[in-house]
Formats: C-alpha cells, sequence, structure tokens
C-alpha cells in the first residue's frame, strides 16, 4: 500500500526514514505545516494547553510515587511529600497550580474558538473531540482533588457523587456502585486514584486525536477564511514554534508567580484539614474552574433537574456546530453576534461568583438570571441570529483584509467560507 | 507586598476564585506585619524560637504537631545538641521491644512532635467535647493564615450578656460563631522568655505564630529564594524569544 513511498531525506536520516517514516512525518505537521499567517496571541492556547498537560502528567508520576492511596495514610503522605521528600513541596505546588492554570488555558481557548466560529463546518469534530478532552480533564480534576483526602477532598466527593442518587430507579445504585461501598470511603479513594492516574493518558489520546482533525483543514484564524494558497500562509516553523514559546514563557512566569509566592491561594484552606465524616465544613465549595457549573446546579430547584442542567452545560457544546446557522465564521463580522458572545462571556464570570456565594439571598435571582442566558445564548440566540443577522462584508481573503470597490455582499461573502 | 500578589491573582483567575472569607459574623482579622511576609521574607529565628518555646510550655499540653519532624528544628538556627535536649523533653511511644511490649522513651531528633492524647476520642474526652486540632499545617488550614491565628489567641472578651454560654466555652471575636473551647492561655508573664524578650500576650501570640507558620510552611524561604530565580530567569528568556520572534516575524507581509 504505500510501497511507493520515496523518503526525501538521504544517509542515515533516510536509512531510517524508508523503514520509519516518523521523520519526514514529523517535517509535515511541525516544520512545514502550513499555518495561516494572520493568527494571533488568542491561537497561543491550543499549544499551550497540550503542554499544561505534559506538566500535569509528569508532576504527576512523580508526585504518586511518594503518595497512598489510603484513607488512613493519603493525608500523612502528602505531608511527607511537602516535607521530607526533595523538592516534593515544588512538584505538588506546580500539580496543584498546573490544573488551575491548565483549566485558565483551556477556557481561554475555548472562548477563542467561540468567538471565531472555529467549530463550524469542516470543524465540527475537531471540536467534539476537544469538547471530549474538557469533560475528561472535569473528571480527572474532581477525582485529583479528593486524593489529598482532606476536608474538601472528602465533602466535595460526598456532594458530586451524590449528584448521580438523582438518577430515577438507579439512583442509589450507582451511587453505591460509584462509592464501592454505602459512603465515600476506603475503595472510593483508591478507584479515584486509579482513574486519575489513567485518564491523562486518555486525554492524550483524544489530544492526538484533536490534532489530527486539526491537520485536516488546518487552524481556524482571525478572519474566519480559509487560506487561499501560499500568500495566505507561513510555515509552522519557525513562525509558530517561536510564537508559541513565547507564549509559553508568559504562561510560565504566571504559573511561577502562584507557584513561588502565592501556592495555597487559589486553593481552600480546609484540604490541610484531614477528612472527617463527622464534620461538615461551613461552606462546601468546589475548586474555581467549577464555579460556573455548580452555579448551574444549584439554579435549578429541583435536585435532578440541576444535575441535568449542569451536564446539559457541557454537553450543549456538542451540538453547537449545528446551532450556530450563520454562514460568516468569524464574530469580527458579526456586529449582533459580538455583543451576545461577550455578553455570554460575562455571564459566566458572574456564574463562577455565584457558585462561590452561600445558596441564598440575592444570589438565587443573579444564579437564575444568569442560567437561563447560558442556555439562551446556545439554543435560542445563536439559532435567531443565523437568520435574523446581517453580517458585515468579509474580506476577498487573508492577505486582503481591506475591502476594495464596497467588498462583497455578507450573502455571497458567505461562499469563500466554504472549504475549497 | 502580599496584596500586589493578591491583586495579580485576582486578575489572573478573573475574580473568581474569590469566594466567601468565611463565616461573616467574626470580627475582621487585623493586619499584622510579619517578617517572612513577601518576596524576600524570612523566618525571624529568634521569634520562632520563641513561639516554640511557647509551644513546648503552652500549646503543646492539648495539640500535638504530628508531622514535624524534631530534626527539622535545626532550620531554626537550633544546633545539633540543642535539637537533642528539645526531643528528649518529649516522651514517645516506641516498640514493640523483644519481650513485644511496646514502651515509652524520650524523644530523638529523628522522631516527630508527639501528639498529646492516644486518638481523637481521648483528646475530646479531655477537653469538653471539642477537638485540638493538630498545629502542623495550622496555618495553611485556617482562611486567614497567620493573620486570623495571632489574632485568635489575643481575641478573647467577656461574652456578651444574651450569649449563650455552655460550660467550657470562651467567647473570641475572631472566632467563628465567636465561641471557642480553648480558654485564653497566652496572658501576660505565661512563659518567661530564655532570651530575656518581655513575654507580653501581644509577643507571644507573634512568637508562636511565626513558629507555627513555620511548621506549617517549612521550606517557605527555599521556595522564594527559588522562586525568585526562576522568574528573573524567565522574564530575560521570554524577553529573548519576543526579539526572535520579532525578527522572524519581520519578513512576514501582513
Amino acid at each position: 500500500m504505500a510501497s511507493d513511498y520515496q523518503t526525501p531525506y538521504k544517509g542515515v536520516l533516510g536509512w531510517l526514514d524508508d523503514r520509519l517514516p516518523v521523520i519526514n512525518f514529523a517535517d509535515q505537521h511541525l516544520r512545514f505545516y502550513p499555518t495561516p499567517k494572520n493568527l494571533t496571541y488568542a491561537w497561543n492556547f491550543g499549544s499551550l494547553a497540550g503542554i499544561a498537560l505534559v506538566i500535569m502528567i509528569v508532576t504527576g508520576i512523580v508526585l504518586a510515587m511518594h503518595y497512598t492511596p489510603h484513607t488512613d495514610y493519603a493525608f500523612a503522605s502528602i505531608q511527607k511529600i511537602m516535607r521530607d521528600v526533595n523538592y516534593g513541596w515544588l512538584l505538588r505546588y506546580i500539580h496543584m497550580n498546573g490544573a488551575s492554570f491548565f483549566f485558565i488555558v483551556v477556557y481561554i481557548h475555548i472562548f477563542r474558538g467561540l468567538y471565531y466560529g472555529s467549530y463550524k463546518q469542516p470543524r465540527e469534530v475537531l471540536w467534539g473531540l476537544g469538547v471530549i478532552i474538557l469533560l475528561l480533564m472535569m473528571a480527572t480534576a474532581f477525582m485529583g482533588y479528593t486524593l489529598p483526602w482532606g476536608q474538601m477532598s472528602f465533602w466535595g466527593a460526598t456532594v458530586i457523587t451524590n449528584l448521580f442518587s438523582a438518577v430515577p430507579v438507579f439512583g442509589d445504585e450507582i451511587t453505591r456502585w460509584l462509592w464501592g461501598g454505602f459512603a465515600v470511603g476506603n475503595p472510593t479513594l483508591q478507584r479515584f486514584f486509579s482513574l486519575h492516574y489513567l485518564m491523562p493518558f486518555m486525554i492524550v489520546g483524544a489530544v492526538l486525536l484533536h490534532l489530527v482533525a486539526l491537520h485536516r483543514y488546518g487552524s481556524n484564524n482571525p478572519t474566519g477564511i480559509e487560506p487561499k494558497g501560499k500568500q495566505d500562509q507561513v510555515p509552522f516553523h519557525p513562525y509558530y514554534t517561536v510564537k508559541d514559546l513565547f507564549g509559553l514563557g508568559v504562561f510560565l512566569i504566571a504559573l511561577s508567580l502562584f507557584t513561588f509566592y502565592a501556592p495555597n491561594y487559589l486553593g481552600h484552606a480546609d484540604n490541610y484539614i484531614p477528612a472527617d465524616p463527622l464534620v461538615t465544613p461551613a461552606h462546601i465549595v468546589p475548586e474555581w474552574y467549577f464555579l460556573p457549573f455548580y452555579a448551574i446546579l444549584r439554579a435549578i430547584p429541583d435536585k435532578l433537574g440541576g444535575v441535568v442542567a449542569m451536564f446539559a452545560s457541557v454537553l450543549v457544546l456538542f451540538v453547537l456546530p449545528w446551532l450556530d446557522r450563520s454562514r460568516v465564521r468569524s464574530g469580527k463580522y458579526r456586529p449582533i453576534f459580538k455583543q451576545f458572545y461577550w455578553l455570554l462571556v460575562l455571564d459566566v464570570l458572574v456564574l463562577g461568583y455565584v457558585g462561590a456565594m452561600p445558596a441564598g439571598g440575592i444570589w438565587v435571582p443573579i444564579g437564575r438570571v444568569a442560567t437561563a442566558y447560558y442556555f439562551a445564548y446556545f439554543l435560542v440566540i445563536l439559532p435567531l441570529l443565523g437568520v435574523f443577522e446581517r453580517p458585515k462584508p468579509l474580506p476577498n481573503s487573508i492577505s486582503d483584509p481591506v475591502l476594495k470597490g464596497g467588498g462583497q455582499p455578507a450573502g455571497a461573502a458567505a461562499k469563500p467560507m466554504e472549504k475549497a | 507586598m502580599k496584596k500586589l500578589f493578591a491583586a495579580l491573582a485576582m486578575a489572573a483567575t478573573m475574580g473568581l476564585a474569590s469566594g466567601p472569607a468565611h463565616a461573616a459574623e467574626a470580627a475582621p482579622i487585623p493586619e499584622h506585619t510579619w517578617q517572612f511576609e513577601g518576596v524576600f521574607g524570612t523566618f525571624n529565628r529568634a521569634s520562632a524560637q520563641r513561639g516554640l518555646q511557647v509551644y513546648n510550655q503552652v500549646c503543646s499540653s492539648c495539640h500535638g504537631m504530628k508531622y514535624v519532624a524534631f530534626r527539622t528544628l535545626s532550620d531554626l538556627g537550633y544546633s545539633e545538641e540543642q535539637v537533642e535536649a528539645i526531643a528528649a523533653q518529649y516522651t514517645v511511644t516506641d516498640g514493640p521491644n523483644e519481650e513485644g511490649e511496646m514502651y515509652q522513651r524520650p524523644a530523638e531528633p529523628t522522631d516527630n512532635f508527639p501528639s498529646p492524647y492516644d486518638n481523637k476520642q481521648a483528646a475530646k474526652n479531655a477537653n469538653n467535647g471539642a477537638y485540638p486540632p493538630d498545629l502542623s499545617a495550622i496555618t495553611n488550614a485556617r482562611p486567614g493564615g497567620p493573620e486570623y491565628l495571632r489574632a485568635l489567641l489575643i481575641g478573647y472578651e467577656d461574652p456578651p450578656a444574651d450569649a449563650n454560654m455552655a460550660p467550657g466555652q470562651y467567647w473570641n471575636k475572631y472566632m467563628p460563631g465567636h465561641k471557642i473551647a480553648m480558654p485564653q492561655l497566652l496572658v501576660d508573664g505565661a512563659v518567661s522568655y530564655q532570651d530575656g524578650t518581655k513575654a507580653t500576650a501581644e509577643q507571644m501570640a507573634h512568637d508562636v505564630t511565626t513558629f507555627l507558620h513555620w511548621a506549617s510552611n517549612p521550606h517557605m524561604e527555599e521556595r522564594k529564594r527559588m522562586g525568585l530565580k526562576v522568574i528573573l530567569f524567565l522574564i530575560v528568556l521570554t524577553g529573548l524569544l519576543y526579539a526572535v520572534q520579532r525578527k522572524i516575524w519581520a519578513d512576514v507581509k501582513k
């Protein structure tokens, strides 16, 4: 089948590539890979997320060498890591804050995709794989937070696993099955550790598929118009390797500020108290990156309804490519969309804030309105905008963003979006 | 400096991280200045050593510190002999010996600070049903950290007339809910400092908090020193990468 492959290399490299054509593969996908030349810094966050994943896996593997997944020893083994393991404090603080930064990077990556319509045809599968990565990340982070077996670990795990008891008929069976007992306990901790070790590698697999899908049609870009030839593109190396490295530098500075100078700022003090099933903390609050979802959960007065809404808030992203009916891809050329988009960004921040507040008083109605807008954005506003919005004229190409002779009417301009 | 980082943190996390402080009813915690604050912060050795004296003579009768090893006290400027002498003040259970019996012996530097009670139930039983928490990581385990701890230790007041106080409960304006099972122990002159410092309640609260903040974060000084080097290096590297990026992209037409 591939016997007609002719290696382009000579000498030893040619000999090896002839037998194992990964050198050519890497060249095609990392070096010569044609990339739109107009990508902004908003496009840095994909590679950053990949690097964050590697940082998490490397620190996590070393931490696992010193951690004990048992309810009697987990807390003590973390203290041992922090005190006696060489640079254990550094590994753990990088891993703790790295999780937060992984989510920051991924959330920016997702909101970039939402603004520039990166989910639209022909990149629906690329987008869907991204949503799968997000779901895997959330599961991994939740289980990881349980491992130190502090108060917030235990009660967070209790609250979240209890959500499954809302499932009609089988709820209690499912919850007991998840726990491996009649409450969150040692079997729960051990399976969470096992899965917390497994899932990052599932994420790696999903990331590889994400990249395969990405390289099928290439990166989207701020204009949302597909490149029309060499004049619109640059090879990935050195142009985007250096740009990604610069972005990595900025990322590492931010991560270092937290790791070295505010290592516990993003966590909860309660998690330095050993888990005690008999003492409930005053406020059980998830990590900051789950707060918007937590607010949606609590916005619905019905338990099952809340659980459904919380899962739906992520799952709705799967069908987004078919909900957004606009034929114009980039938000840059969609004056009305733009306003709703920024309102969504604000809305998610409000949800995050509400999620951190006690469930009562003014926070209840605010949470409900914000939840309603979140779903309205995807289920009502985007489908309607596709019909009623009049987009601005699109440029002819990436290299020619300035319109000549008034440009094309929006309807006709939608054509360049179709793949060439 | 701490405020600056708090502000940076707020900006970086888009304000999402700022959860509810804690039970709103407690009085606001007063600001306090510590030598361990800031980018160049270090533990004041003299203060931490006085703090250990307060822990030894006051706190340790009810609170353990089971994750802290005596040997690590050398970080606070104690000599090997001094560490051995401090450890020897405590008794630990070891064994079983060759007859299969557990036995008591003076602690050695390789031991951890022992807990005063055999188990949580015994601790509660001896303290009116309240559990005196282990102090190994106490400043990390409370919102407000060292500020809160110091304020709590000297925050005792007479309960208001309408307060319904059970026996063995005390009124503390910084305790969430105000009622605390620990009596006010840091009163002026409660210990007599070996270095001659006047042992006021304020001074002891400051010293023991410094010591316990070290116990909670024994690698803080190393962490801050390393952080400075790492961040300075990254700033230079990132600057160079930016320059390289500008040069490489110079030939690309917009």
